[in-house]
Order: C-alpha cells, then structure tokens, then sequence
C-alpha cells in the first residue's frame, strides 16, 4: 500500500540522450489526467526543482552508468526506492551509450586522455551490473505500451486502482 | 548577497541536459564563471567512423533524445550533399512538415513545462491549478499535436526510422496527414494563449550579442542561407570556415565563435533575422507580439518559440491540404570518396554536419556542431552579468534568476540530463 493513496515516483536520467524520458512525456499526454491523482513526483528534474530522494515507491531510471559519481548516485536511488525500473536499451544492456566498449586502436587511443581528464569510466555499462532491477522497459527509445504495462502492474501491486 | 563560501546546489532543473555552475567571487566582483557542459561524453564523433553510411542517420539521431528529428535530418542532408543526391519535391516537403511537427512538440515541452512554472510562481506545471489549469491541459494537448505530425511521418516522433538519404521507407498516408490538420486547426487558437503569456511576461534581460540563424522567404527549419545581425550572409556549405572553435577546459562541450565574435544561436535570432518569411496568417495573428522584434531580451527567446509553433502549424497546414502523395521511389546510392555539408535549424539553432564518406559505403570522418555549443559562451557573458547586477541580493534570489536565464536559451547539453551544480566561490 502506498501514502496518501499515491504512488510516490521518482524519474533519473544517466549517460544517454534522454529519448526514454522524453518518450515518457509523450506516453503522458493520453495519461496525465488518469494518473495525476494518483501519483505524487517525487523526484524529476525534467519537471521540478524541488526534488526528495527518499520514500520513492518507483524509480524509474533511463540511461547508462558511465562513471563512478553515476554509479553511487545510482546506488542511493536504489537505497531509497522499493521498485527500480531500466527504463530503455541504455539502461538494460548499455546500448547505444556503450559505443566506446567496442573501440579498438586508434579509436581508443583517441579518446583515453579525455576518458581520464573527466574522470570516466572505460567501460559503459547497464543498471543490473550494479543494482537490482525490478524490471525492464526495452527500446530504443522505450516502448510506451510496455511503460504503461509496467506502471498498470505497479497501481496494482501497491493498491491504487487507477483507470485504462 | 550572503558571504557563504563554496555553496553548491544541484539544481537546474527543466533543462535538457546537465550542467554545472562555477562562480567565483573576490571582493564583491564576479571574477569568474564557469558554465560547465558535464554531461557524461558518448563519443558519437568517433564512433561512426567506418560505420555504414545508410545506418548512420539512424545513429547519430540518438546523440539527442528531444531533439533526434534534426540530427536525423541534417545528418541525411549532409550524407545526400557527398554523394549528390537531390532529394524530390515530396520528399523535401515531408522532411519540412517533420521539422515543424518536431518544432510543435519541443518547443511545446520547453515552454509549458519548463518556462511557464516560472512564469505562475510554481515548480512544476503540474501544480497548474485554478485558473491556470487550462495550461497543464494545453501543455499535452499541444505536445500531442506535434507528436502525432512526427509519427505519422518519420514513423515515431523520437528516432525516427522512415527517412532515409533520397527519401522515406515508407510514404505517409495522406488520409493520416489529413487528421493532423483537423488536430492543428483545434489546437490553433491555444497558441494565441500561450503567445499573450510569454508576451506580457515581462521578464527582462538584455545583453549586446550577434544573432545567427538560417534564413529564407517561407520559415523553413532545413534550407537558405546563414545569415547575421552584422550583416553577413554566407552559404550553409561555407559556415565551418566562419566559426572559430574554442576549447573551454572544464566543459565536456566545445564553443564557438562567429567571425571571431560570440553570438547566439536559436528562435530569437530566427525571428529577428527572419520574421518577414512567417506565414501571412501567423504575422497577422501574432502582430502585437511580432512588434517586439528585433529583441535583444534572451527572454524572448521563449516568445520567439511560441511564435514559431503558431508558424509551424500555418504552415503545415497550408502544405498538407495541398499536397498530393504518392508513391516516391529513392534513388540508388553510388559510394564514392566524398564529403558534403548539412545545415538546419533545430529546435535550439544551427545545427552542422559535415561527413566523409569513403568508397566502401562508410563513414571516414564526421563534425558536428550542436547550437548548444555554439550558445555557450555568449551564455557564461550573461550569467556573468546577472550576477553582477544583483551581487545585493539573497543568494537564493540570484540563483533563481540564474536558472532562469539559462532555461531561455532552452540549452540542450546532452541533448539530455537536468542538473546545474551551482557553486559560489567567494572570498
């Protein structure tokens, strides 16, 4: 059961282009006015200033972890989240953030002194090689029908009857 | 302002992208200001070096998310100028009406979104209540409109996988396009609303500054000539030869100069360099608003975005109900070791690319030049001038304002990420 009779949701971008997010906010043009009494943002800076990393019911987390700062920071959201949700490809499996794990030489050679002056890690990678995820949103960028799929079981599961 | 050393807060939100602030203060003078582009490098540059040349569009579209329909098509421009290609009426006309649909749904999202929360003194548009509500409505409403444009021709309105060097996969459906137009002649007295707000808000913040934009006589988003407010016109092929590139050592971004001086990039260059091209029905609904230009107030920048959505559904009109579509085969492709330019407009400004090809039917070298880029040092000169305008003042008031000129250049610094670290150093 959630607070309030609301779904406490946070949204997090890492390495990637924000197409997942932004596809997000597309799914909610036919969805906001189902949904806006029943889910309180807890955490999204693409809508708000004001933002709490604490008591999220869902994370709903887009993009790759590309260095150490991400990693931790991806870390706290799981602390502080019951549910967490790879949201598109770069979360799942890297892709297409992950270009620079396939460079060979020169490539690689190329981009190493900027790899380390912004502190980076060599490897992109996805949420699961860190976290614990409780499920996946796939696409390039994510499928809305399985988003809203994901976000149906989720009403239900913590108590809210939300409608279609 | 309060004597706090070392405050950082991680805020800019309603942004694309992350940023962080530096601000360095000595005896009550801005000495420095250090606006740092940190979004996390993906190495697009290097990574489409020998990738096919027909996927490479569909690549280089996911540099940016909200943004992917320009890369997408000034990619494809650029990929069709090496290997001289001349793409046919329809298929221009189809790329136009994708850049407008594209302009209809960002510019929408940066607005109600990001800009009008400021605007009613909330957070967020969700906390639009009362007689502001309408808004929270308009906002979806009108980001709708110019999503479904986006799918219905370039297949979905974020990557889009119909166009293609020479043309698209697949020809839209003209019945579909028809439908955009009955959902834009519903949502077109909307936009007089939300013109009349960023019209009468009166945000003020001035700045000398060049302007640079694509100009031509109908508003298009993809042809013309490059065009600034010290006069100058030059070919789109030739913009690479004015801009002088500026390494800024703690940006992951590089920044640019315009015939050595800093410019802007974006909608109010647009509209002060080329609102004599918009369409007759926008200049004659949008007449009192259009009177303020040319501007030098970055916050009308946001005025020129609501502007170019009123221009964008004008025009889409006018092209759809008379287009006639039909089947539109693309031409064969012949690989051969060239290079070619492209130049748009995207939603934040002038977008470049220039690509080498090799025989093989890969990609040898490719530049690009985002407009957020090419905005940022005009951006650190005005952060640098607020601050030492309001130095009397609360921090968290200057903080406020500082995130809300940077939000009016809708910068775009991944495209993606929302935070600006705001750190004071004062001493």
């Amino acid at each position: 059961m959630v607070e309030n009779g609301k779904l406490n949701i946070g949204i997090f971008s890492f390495t990637g282009d924000e197409g997942c997010v932004i596809t997000l906010v597309e799914a909610l043009n036919d969805y906001i006015f189902k949904w806006k009494d029943f889910i309180n943002v807890k955490y999204a800076r693409v809508l708000q200033r004001k933002n709490k990393l604490e008591d999220i019911d869902v994370a709903i987390v887009e993009g790759a972890m590309s260095s150490k700062n991400e990693i931790s920071r991806l870390e706290e959201i799981r602390k502080n989240s019951k549910k967490l949700v790879a949201l598109g490809s770069c979360a799942i499996d890297g892709t297409p953030s992950n270009h620079r794990n396939f460079f060979l030489e020169p490539k690689l050679g190329d981009i190493m002194p900027l790899i380390k002056k912004f502190d980076l890690n060599v490897k992109v990678e996805p949420l699961n090689k860190f976290v614990k995820v409780d499920d996946v949103v796939p696409g390039c960028p994510m499928i809305p029908a399985t988003f809203l799929n994901v976000m149906y079981k989720y009403f239900e599961e913590f108590g809210l009857k939300v409608p279609r | 302002m309060h004597k706090v050393d070392d405050i950082e807060i991680d805020q800019l939100s309603k942004i694309e992208g992350h940023a962080d602030l530096r601000i360095k203060i000595r005896n009550d003078k801005v000495e420095d200001v250090q606006l740092r582009i940190t979004e996390n490098k993906r190495f697009y540059t290097q990574a489409i070096k020998g990738k096919p040349v027909n996927n490479i569009a569909q690549v280089v579209s996911r540099i940016c998310g909200t943004c992917s329909i320009a890369h997408n098509t000034c990619c494809i421009e650029s990929l069709e100028n090496a290997l001289k290609i001349k793409p046919s009426e329809q298929t221009l006309m189809l790329r136009n009406l994708n850049m407008y649909g594209l302009m209809i749904r960002d510019h929408a999202l940066h607005l109600y979104l990001f800009c009008m929360p400021d605007i009613f003194g909330v957070d967020s548009v969700l906390q639009f209540e009362g007689k502001n509500h309408q808004y929270l409505h308009d906002a979806f409403d009108v980001k709708k409109v110019g999503n479904n444009l986006c799918t219905r021709i370039g297949g979905r309105a974020v990557h889009p996988m119909l166009p293609q060097i020479g043309g698209f996969l697949k020809t839209p459906d003209i019945n579909q396009l028809k439908e955009s137009v009955n959902e834009m002649k519903a949502i077109r007295p909307r936009i007089f609303d939300l013109i009349d707000i960023f019209h009468r808000c009166d945000f003020k913040f001035e700045n000398k500054r060049h302007f640079v934009a694509l100009t031509n006589d109908d508003y298009n988003y993809i042809k013309g000539k490059i065009c600034s407010s010290a006069g100058h016109c030059i070919e789109e092929a030739d913009y690479w030869d004015h801009l002088e590139r500026i390494i800024i050592p703690y940006s992951q971004a590089t920044a640019f100069r315009f015939e050595g001086e800093p410019f802007m990039v974006g909608a109010l260059p647009r509209m002060n360099l080329n609102k004599k091209s918009l369409h007759p029905d926008t200049k004659k609904d949008a007449s009192k608003a259009l009177s303020v230009f040319p501007s030098e107030n970055i916050y009308h920048n946001n005025l020129a975005q609501a502007i170019e959505i009123l221009n964008s559904i004008d025009r889409s009109i006018d092209m759809i109900e008379t287009a006639e579509i039909k089947a539109d085969p693309r031409p064969a492709v012949e690989y051969k070791l060239e290079s070619g330019v492209g130049v748009i407009e995207a939603p934040r400004g002038t977008l470049y690319y220039m690509v080498s090809l090799k025989p093989d039917g890969t990609i040898g070298y490719g530049n690009l030049i985002i407009p957020t880029a090419q905005n940022e040092i005009i951006m650190n000169m005005d952060v640098k001038k607020l601050v030492e305008s309001m130095l009397d003042q609360e921090k968290s008031v200057v903080e406020l304002e500082l995130e809300k000129l940077i939000r009016a250049y809708d910068p775009c610094m991944s495209c993606a990420a929302h935070f600006l670290k705001v750190e004071w150093d004062e001493k």
